[in-house]
């Protein structure tokens, strides 16, 4: 495995039921690679809260995700309205979704949080009005 | 214990395509991210969420059953994703505390 293997996703956000069609299919494909599953499942799980953030609040995006032998890249790309305070977001219990996110089990505000807790490097590049671009690296060891 | 042990125990099966996952522990919740956070690999995870959502964060959390609690039914189209997905799901009729009660009493 000395070239990358590389996945994209288009992220649907028209969708709330399909949100998460990516992070199913990423964690099938990297199962079948024999990756190790505590990897597997921090980066299904911070794709997933990707995945969810786009369809609520950028009317979707990409997701491409990029496996070495030494870690896994996801980067998570949206034309969405930008993040107007990073820092604010970044806390545990924030949240500017709306009532009818909330019924259906999210919007606790744990969205970016839990893309953090579930990677090893995080980093947001955002311009309001422009879009966001989350990229999360997780190492295999 | 394995998630098909719990059937004759007060737990009704609506999806059960690997019964022979092994239960380690639970965790209750209903607010999905929250769950994502802090469940851990192989619970038994309680809730009365029951959209598709639910699937789909059992599959990446990857807990090893999800119990609906109070009665909570399943629509027909997200017990067939559960089947296709390989998410074990059951019910039981008791409320969420009474139901991590009965699973205190059988876990090992």
């Amino acid at each position: 495995m000395s070239e990358p293997l590389v996945f994209h996703y288009e992220v649907d956000g028209s969708d709330f039921t399909s949100a998460g069609t990516a992070s199913v299919a990423v964690k099938k494909s990297l199962r079948q690679l024999g990756l190790p599953s505590e990897v597997i499942r921090k980066l299904s799980i911070a794709m997933y809260e990707g995945e969810i953030n786009m369809v609520i609040h950028a009317n979707g995006g990409t997701a491409d995700v990029l496996v070495t032998e030494d870690y896994v890249d996801i980067i998570l790309k949206d034309s969405g309205p930008g993040i107007p305070d990073v820092e604010k977001a970044m806390q545990e219990g924030y949240s500017t979704a709306t009532a009818e996110i909330h019924s259906l089990g999210f919007g606790a505000g744990m969205g970016l949080p839990n893309m953090k807790r579930y990677s090893d490097e995080m980093s947001i590049e955002t311009e309001l009005g422009v879009g966001t671009t989350i990229k999360m690296r997780i190492h295999m060891n | 214990m394995k998630v098909s042990d719990l059937l004759n125990n007060g737990f009704e099966e609506i999806t059960l395509p690997d019964g022979d996952r092994e239960i380690n522990g639970v965790y209750i919740g209903d607010l999905l991210s929250w769950v994502m956070g802090r469940a851990q690999q192989d619970n038994a995870w309680i809730t009365i969420m029951s959209n598709i959502n639910v699937i789909a964060v059992a599959t990446l959390a990857d807990t090893a059953c999800v119990i609906l609690a109070e009665n909570v039914e399943l629509p027909d189209d997200i017990k067939a994703q559960a089947e296709i997905k390989d998410v074990n799901v059951l019910k039981s009729s008791l409320p969420i505390y009474e139901t991590a009660v009965r699973l205190h009493e059988l876990l090992p």
